[in-house]
């Protein structure tokens, strides 16, 4: 027989331009798959001779939907190049902000993205699968979703004065305090913000039970997580150190400083794409395949931190042997990190440091090197810093999250292949679930390759002899 | 001093002999956009943003050090005028690298402020994207040439204000550039007071406070007037 490729180009609701390749065997059977991103930008490149405090600026630039992560990162990585530590108001503000964030991209990663492929059904066309026929079939979870997302974005705004590229995180603090307004304002939207992610719990439960399939096929194998952690364990969207686990839920490495990435992590760049991935560097290329975002920091943690998400946590926790290994188990992760955000939101209105105006540490040049590390919403994010004695940008390296669980997504797209694709053509049916299969890990192809774009799909059935034997693109 | 009676755009407006239009026009209420005059240094014409019709003279004629004539008829606000004000800016645009979203100046930018006002959202000649540096060296300013329009308002100022003569432009055309003294690192000019009066008069964020993040770059000239009041004029007030 045959040898066979399938190649879906482009995929659609994930930020950014992709495209996979399915390579069959002779007997026609799935061999492997890859996911491509085919965006280039270089952010790391020209941002070289620019001033570090102009970066959190700079860097956000990379993302519409997590510009908040860079500019934490960012500000991060310049908080040790001053090597200073930030006040305390400051880092709180920093957190209260990322868990805006979190909200923010989790309820449209749920609501907005993946909820119509399991709600309004896999082979539902393509023209009503999306949040226009959620809005359609199930208007009042769709405003919720669509409320709770613009519940996360105002915190954004509310603290940096934008929704999007908030200029207000930077190197040595931030630039303005929580408002008393501000707070009144959180305050009471927090009610329907806990209401709706309490509807999205009843909902994906009930999704859950009636897709155990999914559950088993996509994307779930054994590989590492990693995710930081606090100092006892606990769940970590910001500070903390790293923890990487395997898949029988071993704690392999732990409480590593995030700012000795390199010696732990190995970075492969493969020629047919423009997204570098990444390795845990001990167990080499590609066994050490890790896989980071809401499903890794929740196999990596041993606790939220806040009694609700506690409670889901030791749910999710019961649904593996080990870690949870599922990638369809993100949207669970998700939505518990959605609550526990909520948890945290709502103890943070309590604090009174949130409004103090002592919130920006000064200092020069005093460390010509600055790795800063934060959680950004799908997984941890990496910026290492370079500069001069006058703190302009020698040399950058960002290691964002969506390249981390490219080994991952690769597998997941051959995993989801070899139970549905027969034959050497393309159907509807295996697009929509290929296509889930990413979306799982809601890869942001923008940042991962520092690129700009929309979303379409192509997919390609390759033979063995390399020769294209079916292709779909969807525009 | 005797006055001259002049017309701008129709008005009948009197100003002192040796006024400038630009100044004649200011009196008068009417504005005038430039980039380059700042006051209390003396005017070299470098934007051309300025430029005016004259009754009887076929060329454009720039406001800033054009004196005023008795009877000249002066019209400031023409299709031709807007097109060619346009046309400056967007050449200026093209000339470095001005990216507003990340400038340090974003918001409070003379450049920004003029091409919002002429409704400039796009720019028609290709951009040069010329290779300029950062100049980092100095203690507490950094000077960026991608940002520079070349006005040499900070030369001026420099020189005229501060008497320290910092500052200078070499090359010519698109090789021009600000440099300090002898085209050392802003760091190791021995001439440089550390005064500031150059990142007060910068109308774009091509000077700035070292460790300045977007948008934060906010100038206050009126320390530039405040030393010009009290030396021309004796007179110590602050503006506010």
């Amino acid at each position: 027989m045959m040898s066979k490729r399938i190649v879906i180009e482009p995929v659609t609701r994930i930020e950014g331009h992709a495209k996979i390749s399915i390579f069959m065997d002779s007997a026609g059977n799935v061999a492997d798959a890859e996911f491509h991103v085919v965006e280039f930008r270089g952010f790391e490149k020209f941002c070289e001779g620019r001033p570090f405090s102009e970066m959190p600026g700079i860097t956000q630039r990379i993302c519409g939907i997590c510009p908040v992560s860079h500019t934490l990162a960012s500000a991060k990585a310049g908080d040790a190049i001053m090597a200073v530590n930030i006040p305390p108001a400051a880092n709180k503000l920093r957190r209260l902000m990322n868990l805006g964030q979190i909200v923010q991209s989790h309820a449209l990663s749920f609501f907005h993205l993946s909820a119509p492929d399991f709600l309004l059904g896999w082979d539902t066309p393509p023209a009503q699968r999306n949040v226009f026929g959620l809005i359609a079939a199930n208007p009042g979870l769709a405003r919720a979703g669509i409320r709770l997302r613009q519940f996360g974005q105002e915190i954004i705004e509310i603290l940096g004065a934008k929704k999007i590229h908030p200029a207000w995180a930077v190197p040595g603090g931030v630039r303005s305090p929580l408002t008393e307004e501000g707070r009144a304002r959180i305050r009471a939207w927090l009610p329907e913000s806990f209401a709706t992610a309490k509807t999205a719990f009843d909902l994906f439960q009930k999704t859950m039970d009636t897709h155990l399939r999914e559950i088993q096929i996509y994307g779930n194998f054994p590989s590492l997580f990693m995710g930081l952690v606090g100092p006892d364990g606990s769940w970590e969207h910001h500070d903390g150190k790293l923890r990487f686990i395997d898949s029988s839920g071993c704690i392999i490495a732990d409480q590593l400083d995030a700012r000795d990435y390199l010696q732990f992590i190995g970075e492969s760049v493969q020629s047919s794409s423009y997204l570098k991935s990444p390795y845990y560097t001990p167990l080499g290329f590609p066994d050490g395949m890790y896989r980071v975002g809401p499903l890794a920091r929740l196999n990596v943690c041993e606790r939220m931190g806040v009694p609700k998400a506690d409670a889901e946590l030791k749910n999710f926790k019961s649904m593996g042997r080990g870690a949870v290994t599922s990638s369809f188990l993100y949207h669970y992760a998700r939505l518990i990190e959605i609550l526990a955000a909520l948890e945290f939101i709502e103890l943070y209105m309590d604090d009174p440091d949130l409004l103090s105006e002592d919130l920006r540490a000064d200092a020069g040049i005093n460390s010509l090197r600055g790795v800063g590390v934060s959680e950004a919403p799908r997984g941890t994010l990496f910026h290492d810093y370079t500069v001069d004695r006058n703190g302009l940008l020698q040399k950058v390296n960002l290691i964002v999250a969506t390249g981390q669980n490219n080994l991952a997504m690769n597998q997941t797209v051959a995993q989801i292949a070899r139970h549905y694709v027969r034959g050497a053509t393309i159907s509807e049916h295996l697009l929509n679930r290929v296509e889930h299969g990413i979306r799982c890990y809601d890869p942001c192809l923008s940042c991962s390759t520092h690129a700009v774009g929309q979303m379409p799909l192509h997919i390609r059935l390759i033979g063995p002899d390399g020769a294209i034997l079916c292709e779909a693109a969807r525009h | 001093m005797a006055a001259k009676t002049l017309t701008i755009n129709g008005l009948q407006i009197s100003a002192e002999e040796g006024a400038t239009i630009l100044q004649a026009a200011d009196e008068a209420n009417v504005k005038i956009p430039t980039l380059c005059h700042l006051d209390g240094v003396y005017d070299v014409g470098a934007c051309r943003l300025c430029l005016v019709e004259v009754a009887g003279v076929p060329k454009l004629l720039p406001a800033c050090t054009t004196k005023v004539v008795e009877g000249m008829e002066v019209k400031t606000d023409t299709e031709r005028l807007r097109k060619y004000r346009r046309m400056t800016l967007e050449l200026l645009l093209a000339e470095r690298n001005h990216v507003c979203a990340v400038c340090v100046a974003n918001g409070h930018c003379e450049l920004q402020a003029f091409a919002w006002s002429l409704g400039i959202d796009h720019v028609r000649y290709d951009y040069c994207f010329p290779k300029w540096s950062v100049d980092n060296t100095h203690r507490l300013f950094g000077m960026d040439h991608n940002r520079c329009i070349l006005c040499t308002r900070c030369v001026r100022v420099c020189w005229h204000i501060e008497g320290a003569g910092t500052k200078n432009v070499s090359g010519r055309g698109g090789h021009a550039r600000i440099i300090s003294d002898l085209n050392q690192p802003w760091g190791e000019a021995d001439s440089c007071t550390s005064c500031g009066k150059c990142v007060q008069a910068c109308p774009t964020g091509a000077l700035f406070h070292k460790g300045s993040t977007v948008a934060e770059m906010e100038r206050d000239r009126s320390k530039l007037e405040f030393i010009v009041t009290a030396r021309e004029k004796k007179q110590w007030i602050a503006s506010d």
